[in-house]
């Protein structure tokens, strides 16, 4: 079924009458795994246990509070995701949910996410969930996005907390390490959305997002790309040598650091010719990868974790 | 205007009132359990201090 071909009056989900999946879908649950995983990870990996229900419970406000940002931004954002191939299905630029019921919602799950994660675990890692549905909502919807080319390496912070919060929940505080996740994902986030923003250029463009590609033109972006990923292996790497790294991480990302550079490298040293020939392949690969990069860096700090409970792992 | 209750109308309300109904039920259950947790937590601290304090004064 398509929106345009089979329009009928008495069929078209009226605002205020959308699904009950219409307002999940508000609270982008794909980068909702994300950030419970992040969030999972750095709970999972400090010093000081945690009971498992409050564990579960700051895991699910963290999550709460991560959808509730994407409420807000797909309130703010509705004209551009209308313009967009890739977002023109959303509740609210589809006309399924109503802007004010998107800003209500993301408004109200915002507060209980905030309230409840102080409750269940601690201020410090409510402060930072309520600072994280901020930045992104407006440091990086409001204003960066529209603004500025370096809206993605900025607003990347927004999705770099959600460890940060998963420490704190468990530990009450911040530390080298939890800094560190932090920055992994912060520098991570560049080189994944330009690779995205290079074979999804007409969308940006249409939308008038200042991303790089539209701004800087293709060829600096590919230099972006290549930068930003040799500024993260230091990062990457470097977590292997602190209380949460170990010997299978450091492998890991070794391994990992050299591929995703290899990518960059690749993605660097085409240009347009080239890349529309066979349909930007290599970007797509490299932007797959990043994905999968993300998630066994993460996955490796699990293992550390969890070889110490055998007497294994770690320095 | 009304519609014939079999309309989609009615089984997308319905699906958005179950998906609420079920989403406060567990956040009912979230709480609670929540609050049993830290209520324990708070009995075994209470019970170590009083066992450190009798151990303390005890000759």
């Amino acid at each position: 079924m398509t929106d345009t071909t089979t329009f009928k009056p008495a069929t078209l989900p009226q605002a205020g009458e959308a699904g009950f999946g219409d307002y999940v879908a508000l609270l982008k649950p794909r980068v909702m795994s994300l950030v419970v995983f992040t969030a999972l990870v750095g709970l999972l990996v400090a010093p000081v246990p945690v009971h498992p229900f409050v564990g579960l419970a700051a895991i699910l406000f963290i999550a709460l509070g991560a959808g509730a940002s994407g409420a807000l931004n797909m309130w703010w954002d509705a004209d551009i995701d209308a313009v967009m191939r890739r977002t023109a299905k959303r509740p609210v630029p589809s006309g399924r949910v109503a802007p004010g019921e998107a800003l209500g919602l993301g408004l109200a799950l915002s507060g209980i996410a905030v309230v409840m994660l102080w409750l269940a675990a601690n201020a410090v890692a409510a402060g930072l969930l309520a600072f994280t549905i901020f930045f992104y909502a407006v440091v990086y919807s409001m204003w960066l996005k529209r603004s500025t080319p370096q809206n993605i390496v900025i607003g990347g912070a927004a999705g770099a907390f959600p460890p940060m919060i998963g420490w704190a929940v468990a530990t009450g505080g911040v530390s080298l390490e939890s800094l560190l996740m932090f920055a992994l994902i912060f520098m991570w986030t560049p080189p994944h959305f330009w690779a995205l923003a290079l074979f999804m250029k007409e969308d940006y463009h249409k939308a008038g997002v200042p991303m790089l590609t539209v701004t800087h033109g293709r060829r600096a972006t590919r230099v972006h790309v290549l930068v930003y990923t040799l500024l993260l292996v230091p990062v990457a790497v470097g977590i292997g040598f602190t209380q949460i790294g170990g010997p299978v991480y450091l492998a890991v990302s070794i391994a990992l650091n050299a591929a995703f550079v290899v990518g960059a490298w690749r993605i660097w040293r085409r240009d347009e010719v080239q890349a529309e020939a066979d349909s930007y392949a290599v970007e797509k690969r490299v932007f797959r990868f990043s994905l999968w990069y993300l998630f066994l860096l993460f996955g490796a700090l699990l293992v550390e974790r969890a070889l110490q409970n055998f007497g294994l792992g770690g320095w | 205007m009304s519609f014939p209750p079999e309309h989609e109308i009615f089984r997308r309300r319905f699906g958005r009132n179950l998906g609420l109904g079920l989403t406060l039920a567990a956040f009912v259950l979230l709480v609670f359990g929540l609050t049993v947790v830290k209520v324990t937590q708070v009995g075994h601290m209470l019970a170590a201090e009083k066992a450190a304090t009798a151990a303390g004064k005890a000759p």
